[in-house]
């Protein structure tokens, strides 16, 4: 018994803070939030048990609801692929041959950085507005342009290009994995005479494949979890016409606009299961297309 | 000389001198694509930095030249922007940066101490559990703070903390953000083992071998970590819109976002200038930790 504690005692005291945090801010909070999420409560009085009502009304009634996940996965399934595919893109133009990439690649870096803050919220705002700088540019070449924001058919794309901007993070987490492809496979594939899109798809593509993955599933989660581009650019509101109404704003809104916080608790847990479930997915299908190289046969 | 000796010979043999055309004429299409993908990246660059450069254009021009001038150089300064900017919402953006500031440091020093410790636990220390709680702290990595969000507040509410810094700060003392964990979890493997064990036989205890052996050898993990974690919290700004109501206690992100509800009086210039000071404190730290910051991420592979 005494060994039992002997051995374990500094391991828990260096622990202790975390555990008290993983308890009161992460496990006890999962839980209460699961029990209010079936309850009625409005933070004035005592939540009051409703049964799966909330989830009922959701799916059943609640347009916004609906509106919210048309949104975000409208979002997920542009800015996911899109900024990824710029970051894999501009990596392997800065990974071969180039003695200046240091300062590319803090240039390209620098939007995602900045990218969370209320400033550049605020001046994607002012950029895709009607007398914005996009709109001056397009003239330009004889386009005339709307108000971005103002219009519901493309208010959502300007946050997509916000997305995009910020395509530096996993640009540097991919040139880090194409530094780990061996060179000489490479220059076996030049003397055979490959072409570099066949090298790309037959030997980038596969060595890649677990920083891909890694990226997809980061980027993903990222993606839906997207809040205060968002928030700002539409005001708080979701406008116009809902078209800005993305699932945590709307998440927001219910509980500390409305105090439905029932009712948002609910909406939480949906975003939960949807995440768990795209992880999953990603996990699950891992297999057949992600190879990694220490468990080729 | 030699290049005589090269000459004599391509010109004599006429396969060497086939081979040494080849050579030539890859030599100068490489050169070509190289001036070509520098070209590309000379203009994806522009492209990337203009909205910045408009930013800081915007902040410094007459409110009637913002729109309506591609131009990025004002016809006449307007530094008015910024000494009226300062002053133009109800309270001093002084006591703005003041707030942001005891937000950030005292966030900074609670990740650094608690994320070390439990890094410390989980990389170097043997318990009963320990597999299994990394595991749980890696799943709270993936949680979105939006699910713990309404119990947090309801908890915080009940201690009587909203309106405080409490909520702000308090969570970064019991590490919350795991991936500070994470990062200094990797970090820490890589120290010898037989320094840990060599302290042990003089005697040291865990914590003296954790204070003078792994902190010491882990600067560019704690130095990462910091840079981070103060970036990330100085550009807050879910937390502080929940907890924090009285605009004496705002932080600059909160303050910035009241311009916009003054939209009616057309202040974007001083809005734009504020906007280009929240964002000096980042920049400086990153052109100062640059090379910390991106070894961070390509080590951790994270955000």
């Amino acid at each position: 018994m005494r060994k039992f504690f002997r051995r374990n005692t500094a391991g828990y005291v260096f622990l202790t803070p975390w555990l008290i945090g993983f308890f009161f801010l992460a496990l006890g909070p999962i839980l209460v939030s699961l029990y209010l999420s079936f309850t009625r409560y409005d933070m004035v009085s005592a939540p009051v048990w409703d049964g799966l009502g909330n989830y009922q009304y959701m799916f059943e009634y609640d347009r916004r609801f609906w509106k919210a996940l048309e949104v975000t996965f409208t979002f997920v399934a542009f800015s996911v692929p899109l900024r990824l595919a710029a970051a894999l893109g501009v990596a392997m133009l800065l990974d071969k041959g180039l003695r200046t990439i240091g300062l590319y690649r803090a240039i390209f870096y620098l939007p995602s950085l900045l990218g969370a803050s209320i400033a550049i919220a605020l001046l994607w705002r002012e950029m895709f507005g009607l007398n914005g700088v996009i709109n001056q540019v397009l003239s330009m070449v004889g386009i005339t342009g709307k108000g971005w924001i103002t219009d519901p058919d493309t208010s959502i794309y300007t946050i997509v290009v916000l997305a995009m901007w910020q395509f530096g993070s996993p640009m540097l987490i991919f040139l880090a994995g194409l530094r780990g492809i061996p060179r000489d496979l490479y220059e076996a594939a030049e003397i055979d005479g490959t072409s570099r899109f066949r090298q790309f798809r037959r030997i980038t593509l596969p060595m890649l494949a677990p920083v891909i993955f890694f990226n997809l599933v980061l980027q993903t989660i990222e993606a839906f979890k997207t809040f205060t581009s968002a928030f700002i650019i539409s005001n708080g509101t979701g406008a116009p016409a809902d078209s800005l109404l993305f699932y945590t704003v709307y998440l927001f809104n219910e509980a500390f606009k409305f105090f439905r916080m029932g009712y948002a608790s609910a909406l939480a847990w949906v975003l939960l299961l949807i995440i768990a479930a795209f992880t999953a997915l990603a996990f699950a299908t891992s297999k057949y297309w992600v190879h990694y190289e220490n468990e080729r046969d | 000389m030699k290049t005589n000796v090269i000459e004599a010979a391509v010109i004599a043999d006429p396969d060497a001198r086939l081979a040494h055309e080849i050579k030539e004429r890859q030599r100068v299409r490489d050169k070509r694509a190289k001036l070509l993908k520098h070209l590309f990246l000379i203009v994806l660059s522009f492209v990337m930095i203009y909205p910045l450069l408009w930013l800081v254009a915007s902040s410094l021009k007459p409110e009637n030249e913002i729109f309506g001038d591609l131009g990025l150089w004002p016809s006449r300064f307007e530094w008015s922007n910024y000494t009226e900017g300062w002053n133009a919402l109800p309270v001093s953006f002084t006591v703005f940066y003041k707030n942001s500031a005891i937000v950030t440091v005292l966030s900074v020093i609670g990740n650094l101490l608690s994320c070390s410790f439990a890094a410390y636990a989980f990389a170097r220390l043997k318990f009963n559990g320990r597999t299994f709680f990394f595991g749980l702290m890696m799943m709270t990595m993936m949680l979105p703070y939006h699910v713990v969000l309404i119990p947090q507040y309801v908890l915080f509410l009940n201690l009587g903390w909203v309106d405080t810094y409490l909520p702000l700060v308090v969570p970064r003392f019991l590490a919350a953000d795991g991936f500070f964990i994470f990062l200094m979890v990797q970090f820490f493997r890589q120290i010898p083992r037989e320094l840990d064990e060599a302290a042990m036989i003089d005697g040291c205890s865990p914590f003296k071998i954790y204070w003078a052996v792994i902190l010491p050898l882990s600067l560019p993990a704690m130095g990462t970590a910091a840079i981070f974690s103060l970036i990330w919290v100085w550009e807050d700004f879910l937390a502080p819109l929940i907890y924090l109501n009285d605009v004496n206690s705002y932080t600059v992100p909160l303050a910035l976002r009241m311009f916009i509800d003054q939209e009616g009086q057309s202040a974007f210039g001083q809005m734009f200038a504020m906007s280009v000071l929240s964002l000096v404190p980042v920049l400086i730290f990153f052109v100062a930790f640059q090379k910390l910051i991106i070894r961070g991420i390509a080590t951790s592979g994270m955000k």
